[in-house]
């Protein structure tokens, strides 16, 4: 058995193999792991928000955002070995925590997150093999490179794997 | 508001929100006693600046089960607050509310997370009345929700808030006892056109 790399939330880590990656506690953010299939080269990004262009910051902390944050785990993928056309991706996360009726665009940045990075995964070709987002629960994350197994536990609402 | 440098904003507007949380968690306090019709003492607030990646640990875990009471804030302040206490804290309170309702251990119930709604309803009402009348303007809380899940996926919504502008969650943690001790958490966050006028409010030029 391997470390167990812990990310925080608006944080990535690449991970190699025999480690494993967690992010603990997923609501509205979205956890994306991605690994190369021949090298097993692999990482978590725990995103926030989906877009870094409508924000003006001038210390960006590109982690935090899902168009930056999966650009920059790619990055750091490739800088150990990784090629992109042989990475695949999971998701998880983007619940909507507390259903209400008002306040409708801040309740739906899980949703928006989550089709955020859709969008990147697509436009850098990444295929998402698998999801488990939205409903309105928090998820706890871990991802194994080496078999690309995606566990998710919940508080009370079960665990599995994708 | 536009010009504003955003890093001086964050600093002046963060000292701004930590008293305003130490004056809103004391009257909060106040409010619950009242309802429940006993002697709550509290400890003075500890009003955190936390990077995201610290908060969870800031309540015994990220995955911590916890039950969170949100509800958004409308007027002349737009923005969302966050109540949270432990699971089995928010049992003994809703036990004092309605005495032998609550039973020890496993999920909240529909009626304890209704009532446990209406005691969040309270302590929010008056944490955030309080600071109505201390800058003189109109804020009308939403109807609130609740939730029992992990801690750190609970603050995520407020997080997430924050995040627009920084990186970092103001945390207030609020200790109160009466026969055991409870750990209450508040997050305020208005959003960034609410500071302007908060600040304006209380005489200080933005």
């Amino acid at each position: 058995m391997g470390e167990v790399i812990k990310v925080g939330m608006a944080d990535l880590k690449t991970c190699l193999v025999p480690n494993t990656v967690t992010t603990l506690g997923l609501g509205s953010c979205v956890g994306v792991a991605i690994r190369d299939t021949q090298n097993k080269v692999g990482g978590l990004a725990h995103v926030m928000l989906p877009d870094s262009t409508a924000i003006k910051n001038s210390h960006l902390n590109v982690a935090k955002f899902a168009d930056t944050g999966v650009a920059e785990l790619v990055k750091q993928m490739e800088a150990l070995g990784a090629v992109r056309r042989r990475m695949v991706a999971k998701i998880a996360g983007g619940a909507m925590m507390f259903t209400m009726q008002s306040k409708s665009e801040t309740m739906q940045v899980g949703a928006r997150n989550v089709e955020a990075v859709k969008a990147k995964l697509k436009e850098l070709n990444i295929p998402i093999l698998a999801e488990d987002t939205g409903l309105n629960y928090g998820r706890t994350v871990i991802f194994d490179p080496e078999t690309g197994e995606f566990k998710i536990k919940t508080a009370g609402k079960g665990d599995k794997v994708i | 508001m536009g010009d504003l440098n955003l890093e001086q904003v964050s600093t002046q507007y963060m000292d701004v929100l930590k008293e305003l949380g130490n004056i809103g968690a004391g009257n909060a306090m106040t409010a619950l006693s009242q309802m429940l019709n006993c002697k709550v003492d509290m400890k003075v607030p500890q009003v955190e600046l936390l990077d995201f990646k610290d908060v969870g640990a800031a309540m015994g875990g990220e995955e911590q089960v916890m039950v969170g009471v949100f509800l958004g804030v409308d007027g002349d302040i737009t923005g969302s607050m966050l109540f949270l206490v432990e699971v089995e804290a928010a049992k003994h309170l809703i036990n004092k509310m309605m005495p032998g309702m609550a039973q020890p251990g496993g999920e909240l119930s529909e009626m304890e997370c209704s009532a446990m709604q209406e005691i969040g309803n309270i302590i929010t009402g008056a944490y955030l009345n309080s600071l109505a009348q201390i800058t003189n303007l109109m804020i009308i809380p939403s109807p609130p929700a609740l939730t029992v899940d992990m801690a750190a996926a609970i603050l995520s919504v407020p997080a997430i808030e924050f995040g627009i502008y920084g990186d970092n969650i103001l945390l207030i943690q609020s200790q109160f006892f009466d026969e055991v001790e409870i750990d209450g958490y508040f997050v305020l966050v208005p959003d960034i056109e609410s500071y302007g006028k908060i600040l304006s409010s209380l005489g200080i030029s933005v």
